[in-house]
């Protein structure tokens, strides 16, 4: 994990709230929002991949701090 | 990849089956590839182009069944070769979905039917016109098919080389109806020479086609869109379901309105370049004698006797049986006062006849369906009743 | 790496439900493309009928949806034609193992260079919960009201037993592992096979009461060990779990069909019509 990146939801359209991003993150700041789902605290993103390797939905990216 | 030999470019004559003549006419017209699975009387087929195949660096198959025959072919087809499959009527039930398929996806294949008398397993040795409407009606859903039937052997190895032929110019399954009797006869032919054959190779799309402008199902004028070798880095979709010209499903009523009538008028608008037949009518010929494939035979055979004896009769042999004839039978039953339609079935084609005939003639059916062929002379008999 | 390349961004949202484990089975495929050194204009991915089914149209190959249970054998249609290109078939447990099951044991049979991807969602989803031939016994399904009575399949065990030379399995619950499966049943030059064992949270959980995406992960998880630590459990134990990993691995690339093929395509050509 390298460090300078973070967790962005690159297309929160396609977000189906199912909420495996959530159940998956070490530092618990995703949650399940209204429609999609949101970021609760990114400075605690450790960019780890977790949810962006497993999102169903292709919602969510791990970029580079520069990038959100 | 081993480059394609021309197939034996020196005119000869030889003696040889019905099945082997599509064998010779499928690689004189291009084909490169077969998937099949054995069945009487068509294996033949399917050990010949075993044999001769690998020698022009063409692929051969025996697959697990007859259902994945026809799905390799209409792969082999999405890649690039010319590809045919061949089978017997049980066989030929099997294929149908995956026909329907190919009709969808616009893919060229052939798809050979030996028939033999059925239902079911039926007579496997015997002949046969009973997958008449199984090759037009065969399917779910309205669809067009194109249908041949050869009546000799030559015609066999002519018939093929046009399937090949008019599935690549159309982008459609073509399949070529043979019998029993057709399939295993012996008869000598003529293999023609490689540059007197016309050869159709499919519409592709130009060399330097914007991937991201391509339409694999685009509507131009000629309803025939351009086709891409799989590969060719166009990148694009093919589905079962209904599509818009980006290949893409759509589940739009008007989407599958405008799909269904390119695929309907892409054949209808070039009737004449489908629709193939021979005759022998004369002015004052007051019966005709109208066949397709083996019987055919037959019919041609007591019509040229009855003939000697000043019988008013002459023969119509239709070599494309689907689409149908429609306007050449109207104009032949305003022509004459019967016509006779004999058939190795319980009276299928003849249905197309009365309807296209529609009061104009008599039609009458002389009907053999447990595996016999139609006697000359009881064609003769008939013809001297009515006469 | 950009994995966007490899879908279809503008058919974007796909239609899977809520939770459902393809997109992550898709989400680890194209990642493991993008670290082979196949080339997408030379790859062909086929499918055929159901949720699986649409797998092919999110991804920006040549794709080729086809009818149920049959995406084998156009591939293998495919493949032969041009060897060249590399051939993909995503398939469903129900399009692969029951209507299809044939031409799926007999394309391992021949060995011919495919890279099949079932995904195992244990139901027929798109049709509405239906029992499948991956469906445990005495599991509830529409068609199975009052317990499923069938055995399910070891689908591994079956196309390994056909000769497929590379069979692995992986879960959605760990997408780094599916990613490494099918990088190495792509590189593999022979018939792979992958199943993937994905969770329908609505046509099979809903009816099984089994919860929502995430505790069907879990359960995913607990039903699995890795496949060297399966192997150490007792005969009974094993019966427990589904071991996860290449569960077989036969490196021959001679024996591969179309180079068989071609072997017979020089051999003829070497010493004139037989």
């Amino acid at each position: 994990m390298a460090r300078g990146e973070r967790i962005q939801i690159a297309h929160p359209g396609w977000c189906k709230n199912c909420g495996i991003c959530v159940s998956v993150c070490p530092t618990d700041i995703l949650i399940t929002g209204k429609k999609s789902v949101e970021i609760l605290d990114l400075e605690k993103c450790i960019g780890c991949h977790n949810c962006e390797l497993i999102c169903p939905d292709f919602v969510l990216k791990v970029v580079a701090n520069d990038e959100n | 990849m081993m480059k394609t030999k021309i197939f034996r470019p020196e005119k000869r004559a030889v003696l040889i089956q019905g099945d082997q003549a599509v064998v010779e006419g499928a690689l004189a017209a291009g084909v490169e590839f077969f998937a099949g699975y054995p069945i009487t009387p068509a294996s033949e087929i399917a050990e010949g182009f075993a044999r001769e195949l690998p020698k022009i660096g063409g692929k051969f198959l025996q697959m697990e069944d007859e259902i994945a025959g026809m799905a390799a072919v209409v792969g082999a087809s999405l890649a690039g070769k010319k590809a045919i499959t061949a089978t017997s009527g049980p066989g030929f039930a099997l294929k149908q979905e995956n026909l329907g398929f190919a009709t969808m996806v616009e893919a060229p294949v052939v798809v050979v039917n030996v028939q033999r008398v059925g239902p079911s397993t039926g007579l496997p040795t015997s002949p046969s016109q009973g997958d008449v409407m199984q090759a037009r009606w065969g399917r779910n859903g309205d669809q067009e098919i194109i249908a041949l039937a050869p009546a000799s052997v030559t015609e066999s190895y002519e018939l093929t080389i046009k399937a090949v032929n008019l599935s690549e110019k159309f982008r459609q399954p073509v399949v070529l109806m043979l019998d029993e009797v057709i399939g295993h006869l012996r008869e000598k032919i003529y293999l023609s020479t490689s540059d007197e054959i016309e050869i159709i190779d499919r519409k592709r799309p130009a060399a330097d086609q914007d991937p991201d402008q391509y339409l694999p199902y685009q509507l131009t004028d000629d309803l025939i869109p351009p086709m891409a070798d799989y590969g060719s880095g166009l990148k694009y979709h093919t589905s079962g379901l209904f599509h818009d010209q980006s290949g893409f499903p759509d589940g739009k009523n008007e989407t599958a309105k405008l799909m269904q009538d390119r695929l309907h008028n892409k054949l209808h608008n070039n009737l004449d370049q489908i629709i193939l037949y021979q005759k022998d009518i004369r002015k004052d010929d007051r019966v005709a004698v109208l066949s397709y494939g083996s019987a055919a035979r037959t019919a041609i055979s007591a019509v040229n006797t009855g003939r000697k004896d000043n019988l008013k009769a002459g023969w119509f042999k239709l070599q494309t049986i689907w689409p149908f004839a429609e306007k050449e039978v109207a104009e032949l039953a305003a022509q004459v006062e019967t016509i006779i339609v004999p058939e190795l079935n319980q009276g299928q084609l003849i249905r197309e006849v009365k309807r296209a005939a529609a009061g104009q003639a008599k039609v009458l059916g002389i009907n053999s369906y447990a595996g016999e062929l139609i006697k000359p002379e009881e064609i003769r008999a008939l013809l001297e009743e009515v006469l | 790496m950009d994995f966007e390349k490899y879908l279809r961004m503008d058919k974007l949202p796909h239609i899977w439900c809520p939770g459902c484990g393809h997109g992550t089975i898709l989400n680890s495929f194209i990642r493991a493309f993008a670290e082979s050194d196949f080339d997408q204009d030379k790859t062909v991915v086929i499918s055929g009928i159901g949720c699986s089914g649409r797998a092919t149209g999110y991804l920006n190959f040549d794709t080729l949806h086809t009818t149920h249970g049959r995406a084998i054998a156009f591939a293998t249609g495919v493949k032969m034609a041009n060897p060249e290109l590399n051939v993909i078939v995503m398939t469903g447990d129900g399009d692969g193992s029951a209507i299809g099951g044939n031409h799926l044991i007999h394309a391992a049979r021949r060995n011919i260079d495919l890279t099949v991807i079932l995904f195992n969602n244990q139901i027929y989803g798109m049709t509405g919960g239906q029992f499948s031939p991956m469906t445990p016994t005495g599991d509830l399904a529409s068609t199975a009201p009052y317990g499923n009575i069938d055995q399910n399949f070891n689908l591994a065990e079956l196309v390994a037993g056909a000769g497929g030379t590379f069979i692995a399995r992986g879960a959605t619950f760990d997408p780094r592992q599916l990613k490494k499966l099918y990088l190495a049943a792509l590189k593999h030059k022979g018939f792979s096979f992958v199943e993937s064992l994905s969770q329908c949270p609505v046509s099979y959980g809903r009816q099984n009461k089994a919860g929502d995406a995430v505790e069907m992960l879990k359960k995913q998880e607990e039903d699995t060990i890795n496949f060297k630590k399966w192997q150490q459990l007792s005969t009974e134990e094993k019966k427990l779990k589904y071991p996860l990993g290449i569960l077989k691995e036969l490196d021959n690339p001679e024996s591969e069909y179309t180079v068989r093929y071609q072997k017979i395509i020089e051999q003829v050509n070497n010493e004139g019509a037989l």
